[in-house]
């Protein structure tokens, strides 16, 4: 460590405390309390990574989250490694380990930089061009991009560390810690509201705390010694809770805020196992105080990013706060007065500066004159017009600038330094204000954009809201808190403050040079590469709105959004357009105001917490039993059981054969099951089926088929009649909660006069089917007091009973042709009635069977699955199913669109079956239906929605969707594939049985 | 996110409703005595206002009752909610 670089400071760095970290390999020291980037100023290291596109060194810039250069990778090589953390955030622990990114193969070589000599045929828009022309030749610059580009490594195994979310409501929310945050969470919370101060760095108190000048005062007292007092004093308020390391993210709608705090990052590693480590917060606030201060402007000329070039307020930050010297031939150039606040925190310490460089011709000050007492001397009316020094910043030139600041005079001056500091005035952070909507309008005198509409209860204070001296900021802090909340505080009753500074500044956007600015590179956004040249080439190239302007030339677009440079842009495109501030827009900050991980955003949804899982009540039967599973929405559905060394298909011809033979088993009780009552039930399924329902007898079960208004087939299902006016509906898997809001909403809006009530029951019955010619003899054994007999019981009714005392509905419905029935139990029954049912089926070879095999046996008998077969464009008319559209009922939802001039076109895609000309072969799902192969284009007349081989056919089949289908039974089509053509012909869709014998079939 | 007043159980977060639209669209009572035009005005035409919008939605993580809202679309301020079937407040 060169001991000359630190200095014996404050309460804020723990000197007992010697912290060891790496960074690139090498091992350093630090102290509790750094930094990763003080850290490592203190070891004289500046050059932490290399700029994305030309590869040039830079150095850390700043002192906070506004941080474009210095972001790193954490955690190498372990699970935990993570990108883009910006240096100047990340506090040190001992073990910590952090590396440059953006460089190959080293910081220090790197073989990108060659970009920077090549930076001629690089200019604004080189990415989009390079992907425009000429094409071929993409190809070629795609390789070294992506292996010389990219930010940082994503980890690749899962994160070890446990997120949360917390909701917090609260009366009004403070955000941001300094010297206004802390004067309004106090007058708040001391008047009643419930109030959260958040702030994202690890103390409280932001800038002010360290302010130890004798130049700015707070009743006679230093302003960090009254704001030491004022922290002690709300650290104890009940209504107060502060968060520290708390980042507000996103300010939303409505005063909802998304944060993230952060609660073991400072920790070394051992010290976090089982701690949760970020909290994403879910604030709703009453109120909302913005306190969020404001980022320093960088200046803008030739070269002003090498390593060794800090804002000015962060080289204050370093010494102040840290004991860090950024330099030891130190040079400040700024435009107004706060570089000589750095001047004399430096002077104090006795740390050599150079000289100041200012723009102003003019300065007066109390403090710039006792800057010049100590023999610095200032250059006025002078700019910076290029650096040197490649790894390192050692010289500067400086000229003097003319009257109108727009070109330079004299003779070149040049000077050594080491650290140049930058201060090009204040910025304030109004970023999360427009995230929540706000309006911003431009103030001319000091050239910033302040809020002015606010809208939602909010309100911005302190330099956020462009007020920045200190007794601007205390006064209209007291007033504006006052009426905001509606108080008569008397808490801050004498508040007289001093300040030894003044708000002159002289704001020149783009500082001129002796050289042409084709010949300059003054960057204006760090992160991305993007100089003044390359915004006054997209001018020149047309564009004009600061949306486009940002998106061509990149700037403002990397993590840090542009914290720093977004206002030289915009002014810039002002000087040069000619235009005033603000008339191309502002650019619009996006949530998250600093990146958040995806650890954060979600939670505990991780792992069997993703997505909810819904398991029917005989689940752990299939698993028992080998079943391989099907999601169908968030339900697992068991798909086929193979045996032995069956495969998918085998298994399912299997269980196909076995439930037309035999019996089949399945399990059901996925499907939507809505329960209908009241008097007008049955009018109420008149007007939401196709079909007729007033004449439905109790006792009896129907197909239903329910359109959209616009006559599309939005689902089906089997509707019984339990009593007078009692219905339960069954709907497809996928589609219940849609079909139950759908009929909420119409009793809600359209038909508020019947009376008739909606319930899911899904959840509350397991279903078992049993089907085949065997189901009779096995239900008949399951349930031996029913009588089964087809004269009794037939196809399409049900009855009410009981199995071992337990009341039970049983359908005899059939969704596969076979003879088949339904059994309704309460839920936790539903293992043990399988169970009996396979029992009492063991003689008759009943088979389990999964939706692969019930997709399958539906499609012999050619029966849809609303979904697959269909999408939203089938009408039951496209379906054929003419049969269950009720002529006589006058209205139905969806009736009137079936003859609207669209629907009743002859050659709309008509749903048919197609066999394929060699019975082994089977059609993939999705492939494409054409008639005529040498027709260029080729017309494609529509697809394959459903094929299978059918064991019981002994030959292929599909369903499809055809234009004019109907029309062509018998006719020859092609499916054109990959490597070969298959020809079908156009056939009945039902494959089997077409007489509906076998649901009476005897055995 | 909005904080939505519904009519029947109070404030509560927008995660919790659906927007179900423009509102006070009637379904005709007979649409068979409607041309394809007037069928298709009704089933198609959707006004989208940068303004003063009234617009359905339903509490569906809720009561799942519908109702109805005044939305000024261009600052998300919810200037009214009321029940299905009530007069829409005067501006
Ligand atoms: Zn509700």
């Amino acid at each position: 460590m060169t001991n000359n670089l630190r200095f014996k400071t404050s309460k804020f760095i723990d000197e007992t405390y010697r912290v060891s970290f790496k960074f690139n390999n090498k091992t350093y020291f630090g102290f509790k309390g750094d930094t990763l980037a003080s850290a490592l100023l203190a070891n004289g290291i500046h050059l932490v990574g290399r700029s994305f596109k030309y590869h040039r060194p830079r150095g850390i810039m700043t002192s906070g989250s506004e941080e474009p250069n210095a972001i790193i990778q954490l955690h190498d090589n372990s699970s935990r490694t993570e990108p883009n953390v910006r240096a100047t955030e990340v506090e040190i622990y001992e073990g910590l380990v952090a590396s440059s990114q953006n460089c190959w193969p080293s910081v220090n070589f790197d073989i990108g930089a060659i970009n920077n000599l090549l930076s001629p045929i690089l200019p604004a828009g080189f990415y989009y061009k390079t992907f425009m022309w000429p094409a071929s030749f993409w190809e070629k610059y795609e390789y070294f991009i992506r292996k010389s580009a990219g930010l940082g490594k994503s980890p690749k195994v899962a994160d070890p560390d446990i997120y949360e979310h917390n909701y917090i409501h609260c009366d009004v929310l403070v955000i941001g810690a300094g010297i206004s945050g802390i004067m309004a969470a106090k007058m708040a919370a001391k008047n009643g509201f419930k109030t959260l101060l958040v702030d994202e760095k690890s103390y409280l108190g932001g800038s002010s705390i360290y302010d130890s000048s004798e130049f700015s005062k707070i009743n006679n007292q230093i302003t960090s010694s009254w704001l030491e007092k004022e922290i002690n004093e709300i650290s104890k308020l009940e209504n107060l809770e502060i968060k520290l390391r708390t980042s507000v993210a996103a300010f939303h709608g409505y005063n909802f805020l998304l944060a993230r705090e952060n609660l073991t990052d400072h920790l070394p590693i051992n010290q976090r196992e089982n701690k949760v480590r970020q909290r994403l917060l879910k604030i709703r606030a009453k109120k909302v105080i913005t306190a969020t201060g404001s980022i320093e402007r960088p200046l803008i000329f030739d070269n002003n990013d090498r390593p060794g070039i800090l804002l000015s307020s962060a080289v204050k930050k370093y010494i102040d706060l840290y004991g860090v010297a950024c330099g030891e031939n130190n040079i400040l150039f700024t435009n107004n007065d706060t570089a000589y606040e750095t001047a004399m925190s430096l002077i104090q310490r006795g740390i050599k500066i150079n000289a100041i460089i200012d723009n102003r011709e003019l300065i007066d000050s109390k403090i710039s004159y006792e800057v010049e007492k100590n023999n610095i001397k200032i250059y006025k009316g002078y700019t910076v017009v290029d650096t040197y020094g490649y790894r390192r910043i050692n010289r500067i030139s400086i000229m003097k600038l003319s009257k109108d600041g727009q070109t330079v005079i004299g003779d070149k001056t040049k000077l050594n330094c080491d650290c140049l500091g930058l201060s090009g005035g204040w910025t304030p952070a109004v970023h999360l204000f427009t995230q929540s909507g706000g309006k911003l309008k431009f103030r001319e005198e000091d050239q910033v954009f302040i809020p002015n509409v606010y809208p939602s209860d909010q309100i911005s204070i302190g330099s956020c809201n462009g007020d920045f001296s200190l007794e601007k900021i205390i006064k209209n802090t007291l007033s504006s808190i006052k009426k905001f909340l509606d108080i008569d505080n008397s808490e801050y009753k004498n508040i007289e403050t001093i300040s030894g500074l003044n708000q002159s500044k002289r704001n020149i956007w783009l500082l001129p040079s002796d050289k042409s600015i084709g010949k300059t590179k003054s960057f204006v956004d760090y992160q991305n590469d993007a100089t003044a040249k390359d915004i006054k080439l997209a001018l020149r190239e047309g564009f004009r709105s600061i949306e486009h302007v940002k998106r061509y030339t990149t700037t403002g677009m990397g993590t840090d959004q542009g914290k720093l440079g977004n206002m030289h842009a915009l002014g810039i495109i002002s000087e040069t357009a000619g235009t005033k501030m603000g008339e191309h827009g502002t650019t619009t900050f996006r949530p998250p105001y600093t990146p958040l991980t995806f650890g954060t955003i979600v939670g505990r949804n991780v792992g069997k917490f993703f997505d909810i899982v819904r398991q029917t009540p005989i689940h752990d039967w299939h698993v028992a039993n080998n079943a391989k599973f099907e999601n169908v929405g968030q339900w697992k559905r068991a798909w086929y059981y193979p045996k032995a060394n069956e495969n998918m298909h085998q298994a399912v011809q299997r269980e196909s054969k076995a439930a037309r033979d035999c019996a089949g088993i399945l399990d059901a009780s996925t499907l939507g099951k809505i329960d209908i009552q009241g008097t007008d039930a049955s009018e109420f399924l008149n007007r939401v089926y196709t079909n007729a329902w007033s004449k439905l007898a109790i006792g009896k079960c129907r197909y239903g088929l329910m359109l959209n208004e616009d006559g599309m087939v939005y689902d089906d299902g089997v509707t019984t009649r339990l009593n007078e006016n009692h219905y339960i509906m069954t709907t497809t898997t996928g589609g219940a909660a849609n079909v139950l809001g759908k009929l909420e909403d119409y009793l809600q809006t359209e038909w508020p006069e019947l009376d008739v009530y909606l319930s899911s029951v899904t959840d509350h019955y397991a279903t078992i089917s049993v089907c085949g010619p065997y189901s009779k003899k096995i239900v008949s054994k399951v349930i031996p007091d029913l009588d089964f007999s087809d004269e009794k019981f037939p196809h399409m009714s049900f009855k009410n009973t009981k199995i071992d005392q337990i009341k039970c509905r049983v359908m005899r419905i059939s969704f596969t042709g076979e003879q088949s029935y339904e059994i309704n139990i309460q839920s936790n029954y539903g293992k043990s009635v399988w169970e009996k049912c396979m029992e009492a089926g063991k003689d008759f070879n009943i088979t389990p069977y999964g939706t692969e095999t019930m997709h399958l046996l539906r499609a012999e008998k050619g029966f849809i699955i609303v979904g697959q077969d269909t999408d939203a464009t089938m009408t039951p008319i496209d379906l054929q199913m003419d049969w269950i559209v009720s002529k006589k009922k006058y209205d139905f939802i969806g009736k009137r669109s079936l003859y609207r001039s669209d629907t009743i076109k002859d050659d709309r895609k008509q749903l048919v079956g197609l066999l394929t000309e060699n019975p082994e072969e089977v059609l993939e799902e999705g492939a494409q239906i054409v008639a005529d192969i040498k027709k260029s284009p080729i017309e494609m007349l529509g697809h394959v929605t459903s094929s299978y081989y059918s064991p019981n056919l002994n030959k292929s089949i599909a369903l499809g969707v055809v234009k004019g289908g109907k029309k062509m039974l018998g006719q020859k089509l092609i499916i054109p594939m990959e490597n070969k053509n298959i020809n079908v012909t156009v056939a009945d869709p039902v494959f089997l049985d077409k007489e509906g014998e076998r649901l009476n079939a005897k055995l | 996110m909005f904080l939505i007043n519904c009519p029947f159980c109070g404030e509560r977060e927008q995660s919790e409703f659906k927007a179900g639209g423009e509102a006070h669209i009637v379904r005709p009572k007979q649409p068979t005595e409607l041309s394809d035009d007037e069928w298709a005005e009704y089933l198609f035409m959707r006004k989208n206002i940068k303004g003063i919008q009234f617009e359905r939605w339903n509490h569906a993580h809720g009561c799942r009752k519908w109702f109805n809202m005044v939305r000024d679309t261009s600052n998300d301020q919810i200037k009214a909610v009321y029940k299905m079937g009530e007069k829409p407040p005067v501006k």
